[in-house]
């Protein structure tokens, strides 16, 4: 059959995949279609709000660095060494490149 | 006639072109992008009938002005003395990579470099990188390797440094350019130490000649550490942000496929030189511990990053570390018969058809926020915001590459990381873990780029993308959604007699050496 | 012993050139650094072929003495004639770099790092 990829463990085939989402998607779309449609769209519905105060649409918008804010505070001790070690200066690219160097000549000295 | 002269062919005519680019930018700037992208056009019919030939016919040796590789002596010696192309499975695969991602970065350019000055160079280099990077694919000689290892750095450092009037432009490029000198210092020296020892510059000859004395393993360790460096491996990688966010968008997404050449030929040196005569398991081990270390340290160092082609390059660095975990465990298990048909492999397999999914999806991501930059003139992520108003087919584009990359069904990336995952965790469960929140973490950061670039509401002027960008992006699209449809028409075809390529490094000497 | 001491004396070209380019701070020593690990390479190719008390290996009105091997001089040209290319493109973007942070210190020049 076309589209079925041998992986090692079993098979994988992409067209199955589909075609049990299309499956699903007609199943979700009938119960969907049973409900009423009882949600009157007016007043203060659908505007947007900050921490209970009503804001500019533009002011909502989150930042790129303020996403994952919880993840990075909860690893900070991963991070901060992290961040320190891509120091940007060309001295510290070479040294790794040595240190590298000099592992791999031990490790593949020893084998 | 032109079928014996392919190889050559194809390093030579973007060679040539290369150098007419400037003569033809006197005439005329549009006829300039049309013969560049001609040229690439044709050397992508060339490789396509380059590999019906390898495919149907076995390994395509080429020898330099002559017709046999060896020299036999009136006293019956014989040795390969001239400059051979060797084109094999694994050749061709990446040489199929490099052709179609340096085309759709020649279309892709016409629109994105149209208020740049100095386009006649901008060409010139981009077709000396096209032809270094087939000559490093098609090579069946180390110093000629080198050559070709060095004509790439000076081209792509060259055009990583492109934009003048930024200094960050010009540090990166310096950066870049000290570690991929360094890094083919090395790899001349350890060649240096090979010739000295065996007396030859062929690969064929070499690998059929080591004997792994105390040398060898110093030349080992040089070139693996020489050639892992310019792929981008932890923790070495600190030039490929740099380089990656600087180069202008379609230049960032060759550099990715001129990253992967060293890092066949970092495959083609543990495989083919060495792999007959050593037990590799330790140096598969090397690869996957650097492969494990690429793939998390470059994923958590993406999830913060604010420039959104910086965030990029870390994920960059992380894919890149499945290519070396997949191959590396097939390395490791290559002198255990059983191990290797069982599941060793078909890691491989997934590792090099990441190589080739790796290539379309990331060179589609780096086109999209090459658009972005374009047309917004922002780079930072906490800048931009509600672009998918007006830019909904980079919006629907980015949606297919976030999703080919964070191994999301049915696109390609989720087709070789699940042989990647299966095939790994047969040989240590442990790897298969990382490796799977490796791609959750992927998926993260790409919902935030998502977010926080494309959704909420407009807060910034923006132009629309220009029709070219959009055709180059579309073609990629499409490749991927294609090979992740079909996944198995494309192991078959060319993944697989890649792994056996390389697997099978005896047929490659043999093919030089005459079955001795 | 003495017959290694051409060997040596490139191992130690090498290193030199690896010091200088990990703790020097100046962007023109650390492209001297670079030309030094060079210089180390180039020289260990050159010795591979050395043979005493013979001749450059050109054919044309030769006597008929021993030559030393030619193989490794053409390489040795190749190299350097890239580490030319190589030099002059990474010191004129020192220029750049000097012009546009007016300082050549790499502790300086890392705007691009995490």
């Amino acid at each position: 059959m076309i589209g079925t990829l041998e992986t090692g463990y079993g098979v994988w085939s992409a067209l199955y995949w589909l075609l049990g989402l299309v499956v699903l998607f007609i199943i979700v779309y009938f119960i969907y279609s049973l409900g009423g449609k009882t949600v009157k769209a007016s007043g203060d519905k659908g505007k947007p709000f900050l921490s209970g105060n009503e804001m500019e649409k533009e002011k909502i918008h989150v930042k790129a660095s303020n996403i994952y804010w919880g993840f990075t505070e909860a690893l900070k001790s991963y991070y901060t060494p992290l961040k320190g070690g891509h120091t940007g200066n060309i001295n510290d690219y070479v040294s790794w490149f040595v240190v590298v160097l000099a592992i791999v000549l031990i490790l593949a000295g020893g084998l | 006639m032109i079928n014996e002269h392919l190889p050559a062919l194809i390093i030579g005519i973007p060679l040539l072109a290369a150098f007419a680019t400037p003569l033809i930018s006197k005439i005329n700037d549009k006829l300039r992008n049309i013969f560049v992208i001609g040229i690439l056009g044709a050397t992508l019919c060339l490789v396509i009938s380059l590999a019906f030939n390898v495919f149907n016919n076995g390994i395509f040796v080429y020898v330099m002005g002559a017709k046999s590789p060896g020299l036999t002596l009136p006293s019956g010696y014989k040795m390969p003395v001239r400059i051979i192309l060797e084109v094999d499975g694994m050749s061709i695969f990446m040489a199929i990579i490099t052709s179609i991602v340096s085309l759709l970065g020649a279309i892709y350019s016409w629109a994105f470099m149209h208020k740049e000055t100095g386009k006649d160079k901008y060409y010139t280099l981009l077709l000396i990188l096209a032809a270094g990077m087939f000559g490093m694919e098609f090579t069946g000689d180390m110093f000629n390797f080198f050559v070709f290892l060095e004509i790439t750095s000076i081209a792509a450092c060259g055009l990583v440094g492109f934009r003048i009037n930024r200094g960050e432009s010009s540090e990166a490029a310096f950066k870049t350019m000290v570690m991929y000198t360094l890094g083919a210092l090395f790899v001349l020296f350890a060649i240096g130490i090979l010739y000295g020892e065996y007396d030859a510059l062929n690969i064929a000859t070499l690998a059929s000649r080591i004997r792994y004395t105390m040398l060898d393993k110093i030349a080992l360790g040089l070139l693996v550490t020489g050639l892992a460096m310019k792929a981008g491996a932890v923790p070495m990688h600190m030039w490929v942000p740099d380089a990656y966010a600087e180069a202008p968008a379609p230049i960032t997404m060759i550099l990715v496929a001129n990253s992967q050449a060293s890092l066949y030929g970092l495959f083609r040196v543990c495989f083919t030189l060495y792999g007959l005569t050593i037990s590799t398991y330790t140096l598969g081990w090397i690869i996957i511990i650097l492969g494990v270390l690429s793939m998390f340290i470059g994923v958590t160092m993406a999830l913060i990053q604010k420039k959104i082609k910086r965030l990029m390059a870390y994920h960059a660095i992380s894919q890149t570390g499945y290519m070396l975990l997949g191959v590396g465990v097939g390395l490791a298990v290559l002198s255990d018969a059983n191990a290797l048909n069982t599941y060793g492999l078909k890691a491989m397999e997934g590792g090099i058809f990441h190589i080739m999914n790796h290539a379309m999806y990331k060179g589609l991501l780096f086109l999209t926020a090459g658009a972005v930059i374009y047309a917004t003139g922002k780079r930072n992520l906490n800048e931009l915001g509600g672009l998918a108003h007006k830019m909904k087919f980079t919006a629907i584009f980015f949606i297919i590459g976030a999703a080919a990359i964070a191994g999301l069904p049915p696109f390609n990336g989720f087709a070789s990381k699940l042989i990647i995952y299966e095939s790994v965790y047969k040989f240590n469960p442990m790897l298969s873990v990382i490796a799977m929140l490796v791609s959750i973490l992927t998926l993260a950061s790409f919902v935030k780029v998502f977010q926080s670039a494309f959704l909420g509401p407009e807060i910034i002027e923006v132009k629309k993308e220009p029709k070219s960008m959009i055709f180059a992006m579309l073609c990629l699209s499409v490749i991927i959604i294609a090979f992740g449809l079909f996944p198995d028409i494309v192991v078959d075809k060319i993944v697989a007699p890649a792994a056996n390529a390389l697997v099978n490094s005896m047929q490659y000497i043999a093919a030089i050496l005459g079955g001795a | 012993m003495i017959d290694n001491l051409p060997f040596i004396a490139c191992a130690i070209l090498v290193i030199l050139g690896l010091y200088t380019l990990t703790f020097k701070r100046n962007l023109i020593k650390i492209v001297i650094g670079l030309n030094l690990v060079e210089s180390g390479v180039n020289l260990f190719l050159i010795t591979l072929g050395y043979k005493s008390n013979a001749v450059a290996p050109i054919y044309t009105m030769a006597a008929k003495e021993e030559m030393v091997l030619p193989t490794p001089q053409a390489l040795t040209l190749t190299s350097i004639v890239i580490g030319l290319a190589t030099t002059a493109l990474i010191l004129s973007f020192t220029i750049l770099i000097y012009k546009h942070y007016k300082t050549i210190d790499a502790s300086k020049v890392r705007r691009l790092r995490e």
